[in-house]
């Protein structure tokens, strides 16, 4: 065996995870993948050594001893219930599932380093919040409710583990809200309604992370050396009202009181999967430092958030019915210099 | 289906198959035209005089023409080159043998020679007002005889921020300023009021920063903010620069009023926000009175309230940037607060419920009574306080930033009395 990182992935069947699984099998410095999953996953995956288990399961920690797992990469933080099969059981699942995980890893002595997938949704979303986050930054209302719990919960969980064993490193990733033609997201669900609902009178300030930076961070993490939180996101800022207009489509203004009930029927119906968090985020929206993942982490976005979303809206088609054919020529949009594949 | 993709149509062939169609069945009776096309076909349009069609009757006759535009308009405020340019491509599109199918009736026509290269211009006019453009082409050039030419550079810009505003073609900082919209659509919107409604006068343009940080104090009155938007409107046009205001998160609450205040370049008052702003090298606006000062009743106006907990004064000297006091004469008598109504304020959750005194005139004039009066407004920045001068460990001393708020405050005040005594009466 050569040598190299033995790497565990978690909940390897879903699209980001096994996208991260096949950037590192392409690794020469990865020696040993292990994915954990409840489901098969989809991807070709060669090299990667497929476990069924469940988080809460304690074959996960007899795989990390019998394979010398050294680095252990936590990515099966679900983001909606409808997926998980309802709110409970996905909080059993996240929260409880990487309880479990960080125990084991506690307790196996070949695990140096945790990486987890974690969320800007940590720092909720308010009124009272600053432009931007940093790291640092105490969200100015602790989120109470849903996926954003979770993620902070987690992070909570993975800090005191840290205390428990300081030999242990720390990779927190705090990712904007995912862009991109193969993972799917709540703005996906958003922007394929005829219209895009939107609160009235309000208009969220909002930051995106293309797939292809979400997986080339993961991979760095994952293979290098980074301990640390850091916000990941693509550079600038887009209103919610400036989207709609880039993938030429029609707001649907839903008066404030009427939001979550409407949101409620979108979720019996299966339209749309809008928890609570999901509907403070439309009102506010979020904006977070990246300054820390630019020089401590030495990494930046390809794509702009700006890129990242007509990317989204180019390969996933959701141009809409509004076009402006008054687009003049020779604009480029984005970063100039990333060599961003559009056709 | 890839069959069918991959199918070569012929255009020959279609224009055959159609020819032949109408060759053979479409005939309803009515007389069509006798004349032949370029192309050596019959004409298919019906006839309406003479055996010709209403083209061909025309290109035959040119006398029969409707009678040309008054004014000799042009098409466009460029050269006569550029008009001759645009009289070529509107042939092109009328005789291109690419619309043969749609305009083959009067397009494909035997008459009409090729305009030459001078005529060009006047050849395009002819068009325009024989497809009864005429009109619409004598309107413009009238719009651009008043409008002195400029017109065309107007319509062009809305057309641009039009297009801009539609297709999502702008960015905003991190903050959330949108600096297209605001230039462009919300400080042109204000002008008015500023110039006209409460012609404001604004002295001491130089004390403010041409460049780099800088951290307006203002004195904050009115009932509704509108002071702070008319103080950024003036730092705009009178430097340029814009003005980005700290505001309360009230603001940010409110339906469209957050949104907006966000895009016109406001932030949240929180000391992060302005050290990020002034690290930056903007000129931020604080009014460190918040609600006391805008909410005061009628009898305290124009007396500073306190100032906050100084926490500006610590920001401008972590910063090192120049502390501008300013002071606003006429903000206090747009809306004259008379009652504070403190239990409908905490039902709604609002720092007050104010009873204004054209609310007194609502029975008799309706909503009209709500607008603000048209007081005359004066705006006068003052010296600078340099805070560059003092080292930066200052701004951990609280007695230190005391005593510069203090100052900050007196500066302030003193404009108020000085512009208040030089003042001949409210409303002129």
């Amino acid at each position: 065996m050569t040598d190299g990182r033995r790497v565990l992935i978690t909940g390897v069947a879903g699209q980001l995870q096994g996208l991260v699984a096949q950037a590192l099998e392409a690794r020469d410095d990865v020696a040993h993948i292990v994915g954990v999953d409840v489901r098969e996953p989809p991807e070709d995956l060669d090299r990667t050594r497929f476990v069924r288990a469940d988080l809460r399961n304690p074959l996960v920690g007899h795989v990390l001893d019998e394979d010398g797992i050294d680095t252990v990469v936590h990515l099966s933080t679900t983001t909606a219930p409808g997926a998980a099969g309802g709110r409970l059981r996905m909080k059993e699942r996240n929260v409880i599932g990487a309880m479990q995980l960080f125990a084991v890893c506690q307790r196996a002595s070949s695990v140096q380093r945790v990486v987890l997938k974690s969320s800007t949704a940590v720092y909720g979303s308010d009124h009272t919040d600053p432009a931007s986050f940093d790291e640092q930054a105490t969200p100015t209302t602790p989120p109470r409710h849903g996926f954003a719990k979770d993620a902070a919960e987690i992070e909570g969980y993975l800090r005191s583990t840290g205390r428990q064993r300081p030999g242990l490193e720390l990779t927190i990733l705090r990712f904007a809200n995912l862009l991109g033609p193969r993972v799917d997201s709540s703005f996906l669900s958003l922007f394929s309604l005829p219209a895009v609902p939107t609160v009235l009178g309000f208009d969220p300030r909002l930051q995106f992370c293309h797939e292809d930076d979400a997986v080339a961070v993961l991979e760095l993490a994952a293979t290098g050396s980074h301990p640390g939180t850091y916000n990941v996101a693509g550079e600038g800022v887009l209103y919610l009202s400036q989207c709609i207009r880039l993938a030429g489509r029609v707001p649907a203004p839903v008066p404030g009181p009427f939001v979550s009930a409407l949101a409620d029927v979108a979720r019996r119906t299966g339209r749309a999967d809008l928890p609570a968090d999901q509907l403070r985020f439309l009102r506010y929206g979020r904006v977070v430092e990246l300054d820390r993942l630019h020089r401590e982490f030495g990494y930046e976005p390809r794509y702009s958030s700006r890129a990242a979303f007509e990317d989204f809206v180019e390969r996933r088609r959701l141009r809409g019915p509004v076009q402006p054919r008054m687009r003049r020529a020779g604009v480029s949009y984005g970063r100039p210099d990333a060599d961003v594949d559009r056709r | 289906m890839s069959g069918e993709h991959a199918q070569v149509i012929s255009i020959a062939e279609q224009r055959a198959a159609r020819d032949a169609r109408l060759g053979a069945g479409v005939d309803d009776g009515r007389p069509r035209c006798a004349a032949t096309t370029v192309e050596g076909r019959r004409c298919r349009n019906y006839a309406v005089s003479d055996d010709r069609c209403r083209v061909h009757t025309r290109r035959e006759h040119p006398a029969r023409e409707p009678v040309p535009p008054r004014r000799e308009p042009g098409l466009y405020p460029g050269s006569q080159r550029s008009g001759a340019a645009a009289a070529r491509g509107a042939q092109r599109s009328i005789d291109g043998p690419g619309h043969g199918a749609s305009t083959a009736g009067r397009g494909a026509e035997a008459g009409e020679p090729p305009p030459r290269e001078p005529d060009a211009f006047a050849w395009a006019q002819r068009e325009l007002a024989r497809r009864g453009f005429g009109r619409a082409v004598d309107g413009f050039a009238l719009l651009r005889e008043l409008a002195d030419d400029r017109l065309a550079e107007v319509v062009r810009a809305g057309t641009e921020l039009l297009r801009r505003r539609l297709s999502g073609d702008y960015t905003v900082d991190e903050f959330g300023f949108d600096e297209d919209l605001t230039t462009s659509v919300l400080l042109p919107l204000l002008r008015p009021l500023h110039r006209h409604y409460w012609r404001i006068s604004s002295h001491g343009v130089e004390h403010l920063p041409a460049e780099g940080p800088g951290l307006l104090v203002v004195n904050h009155a009115g009932t509704l903010p509108v002071d702070a938007v008319m103080t950024r409107l003036d730092v705009f046009d009178a430097t340029g620069r814009h003005l980005r205001e700290l505001a309360a998160d009230l603001v940010f609450r409110t339906p469209v009023v957050g949104p907006l205040a966000r895009k016109g370049g406001a932030t949240l008052a929180s000391g992060g926000d302005a050290d990020r702003l002034l690290a930056a090298g903007e000129l931020v606006g604080v009014w460190p009175e918040g609600y006391k000062g805008l909410g005061k009743p009628w009898r305290d106006r124009y007396k500073l309230q306190r100032f906050g907990r100084g926490g500006f004064v610590a920001t401008a000297l972590r910063a090192g940037a120049p502390i501008v006091p300013t002071a606003v004469v006429g903000s206090e008598e747009i809306y004259p607060l008379l009652f504070d109504l403190r239990a409908l304020a905490r039902l709604f959750g609002l720092p007050y419920f104010p009873v204004v005194a054209q609310a007194l005139a609502l029975p008799v004039v309706g909503p009209f009574a709500l607008l603000p009066l048209p007081s005359k407004w004066v705006i006068e920045y003052g010296d600078p306080i340099l805070t560059a001068a003092y080292p930066p460990e200052v701004a951990d001393d609280p007695m230190a930033v005391f005593d510069l708020t203090d100052q900050v405050r007196g500066r302030i005040q003193g404009m108020l009395h000085t512009n208040l005594m030089g003042r001949r009466s409210v409303f002129l």
